[in-house]
């Protein structure tokens, strides 16, 4: 394939790189070492990829959990023109700031779709154009160059001033950057130490499946539970259809399959609603949207989890037999 | 039933519900419950960390939707994308928070029905248009009513912004037949011997997806009731 995702694991290797090397030379940063230090492992990992050993991997990931955890990761310093500044600027360019925005989505969109089978044979450039198991994440990195290159063209601004940009984006992050990854990690880590397995057993056994309400129950609140749990309906799926939803709501209750399938994984999608475990979803927001409080998103969606939960119960219980 | 289980790696469980509930910082509890799952699964130390590793370097891909657009993000709003954002939200004068927010429910909801996950997302479109968007909605109706809006309501917006775009999402792909979780579901139900169409399992998704709809939309009526509060409330003392 001519454009394959490793080209923008060099890329975001880079940029962490410049993000750790801009903090080591900001002496308005109190922690300007450690901050290095961090970013600096993290840029290893995309720059390196699968050349790290698995051994010297995890060493890395537990001095990058112990350097974010224990706040030794912090803020440089950053230039923001005013609000009088921006305000006149956004005046002067109107509606066509939007354009790099839209960018994003639209050429993401383009090219998985209209780009997605597209093969070019050029001797030494052969091979198909995207990266077919990578389609979308290719595809909005093409989005995003495309996205800078226009920005840069509309604010007569170097790409360089955009690797700033972006550290000023990622230093307000700070450690909520990784915590989506090391939470992956932690899912793959309970799938091979049989956390779900232990699940399951608790489940069937303790809970009495014998009233048809009972299991529907059993069932939905199984789902956003190991959800919450995990931070992943993925992961809770396999678990909670194998131990209540095909044994019991298929196999005693011959519930419609598709009917189960459907409201289960939306089961799953109201605990992902419920749970700091779904980082990217509920607390990479937070940090995005520069909240005091972690858990605000979280609460943000309790009112619209729960109750769905509920209709979930209750759509399964009515509509089992369609 | 009463097969070799071995239950002692629920103990990783605890540990993440314990260091959320005692507000540890995330990445400790992570890297905790990491060393006592795996102790408790009868690992040594060396295989803890291959295995960390392994997985750490494997799941790379995660982070990247999240950094890519950073770059060009943040040089638009240094050229003041947020602030076009809410001065144009400014001009309408029915724009209220909860419509606008229930407006980009409905698009995000059947755009990722379609297949169009793209649309969206936190970096690329709340953090620069629709959070700021929302909040200028607010600050118009309080300021209309001669006061200012408060830091606390300014945050839940901003909250709702980010929880709009997950529920639109959420319940929107599940609806779309090539998407991911439904050709995860067929698998596992072949595997268990039952053969299911994909576009029944969509088709099945429907009605919590525009039950989830109904009941988010209801939360932002809400919303704009406290923001109108907000505003009563200010202009009480006058």
């Amino acid at each position: 394939m001519i454009i394959s995702v490793d080209f923008f694991y060099l890329l975001v290797g880079l940029l962490f790189a410049a993000t750790a090397i801009m903090n080591l030379r900001d002496r308005a940063n109190p922690r300007r070492v450690t901050t290095f230090l961090f970013w600096g492992l993290y840029a290893l990992v995309y720059l390196l990829g699968e050349r790290i050993a698995p051994l010297w991997g995890g060493v890395l990931m537990v001095a990058m959990a112990l350097l974010g955890g224990l706040n030794l990761v912090r803020a440089g310093s950053s230039s923001v023109p005013d609000e009088p500044a921006r305000r006149a600027s956004a005046t002067r360019l109107g509606n066509r700031l939007l354009i790099p925005a839209l960018a994003i989505p639209v050429v993401t969109m383009i090219g998985s779709t209209l780009l997605k089978d597209v093969k070019l044979d050029l001797g030494v450039l052969s091979g198909p154009l995207l990266d077919p198991k990578n389609l979308t994440l290719v595809s909005m990195g093409c989005g995003s160059i495309a996205a800078l290159a226009l920005a840069c063209w509309l604010t007569r601004a170097t790409p360089l001033q955009g690797v700033r940009e972006a550290r000023r984006l990622i230093d307000a992050m700070s450690w909520a950057v990784v915590l989506p990854h090391m939470l992956a990690v932690l899912g793959l880590l309970f799938s091979e130490a049989g956390v779900g397995k232990a699940v399951a057993h608790i489940t069937t056994a303790y809970v009495n499946m014998d009233s048809r309400l009972v299991a529907c129950a059993a069932f939905c609140i199984g789902m956003a539970v190991f959800t919450v749990v995990m931070g992943n309906g993925f992961a809770a799926f396999p678990v909670i259809a194998g131990g209540i939803g095909i044994p019991v709501l298929v196999g005693v209750y011959h519930a419609n399959p598709a009917l189960m399938a459907a409201i289960g994984m939306f089961s799953a999608y109201c605990g992902t609603l419920m749970t700091p475990m779904a980082a990217n979803f509920n607390i990479v927001p937070a940090a995005l949207l520069e909240l005091p409080d972690k858990n605000a998103v979280i609460k943000a969606q309790l009112p619209t989890a729960l109750p769905l939960l509920l209709a979930n119960i209750l759509l399964l219980y009515f509509l089992m037999y369609q | 039933m009463h097969t070799a289980v071995n239950l002692w790696p629920l103990l990783g469980i605890a540990v993440v519900v314990a260091g959320f509930l005692l507000r540890a910082n995330p990445v400790l509890v992570v890297i905790a419950a990491c060393g006592v799952t795996g102790a408790c699964a009868f690992m040594s130390p060396v295989h803890i960390l291959e295995s960390l590793g392994a997985a750490f370097i494997k799941t790379r891909n995660l982070p990247l939707i999240l950094l890519l657009p950073l770059a060009a993000i943040g040089l638009l709003e240094r050229a003041g994308l947020k602030e076009h954002a809410q001065a144009s939200i400014a001009q309408i004068r029915s724009a209220t928070t909860g419509r606008l927010l229930t407006v980009y429910l409905l698009i995000r909801e059947v755009a990722a029905a379609f297949g169009l996950t793209s649309i969206g997302g936190h970096p690329n479109m709340v953090r620069p248009l629709v959070a700021p968007m929302a909040e200028a909605a607010a600050e118009a109706r309080i300021a209309a009513a001669g006061g200012a809006i408060d830091d606390a309501l300014r945050q839940r917006i901003r909250a709702m912004s980010a929880a709009t775009d997950n529920v639109g999402l959420f319940f929107g792909e599940d609806v779309f037949v090539a998407f991911g979780a439904i050709v995860l579901m067929q698998t596992i139900l072949r595997a268990e011997g039952l053969e299911v169409d994909p576009l029944k399992i969509a088709l099945w998704g429907l009605p919590t997806a525009v039950t989830a709809f109904v009941i988010h939309a209801w939360n932002l009526r809400r919303l704009d009731a406290q923001i109108a509060r907000a505003g009563a409330l200010q202009r009480g003392p006058r």
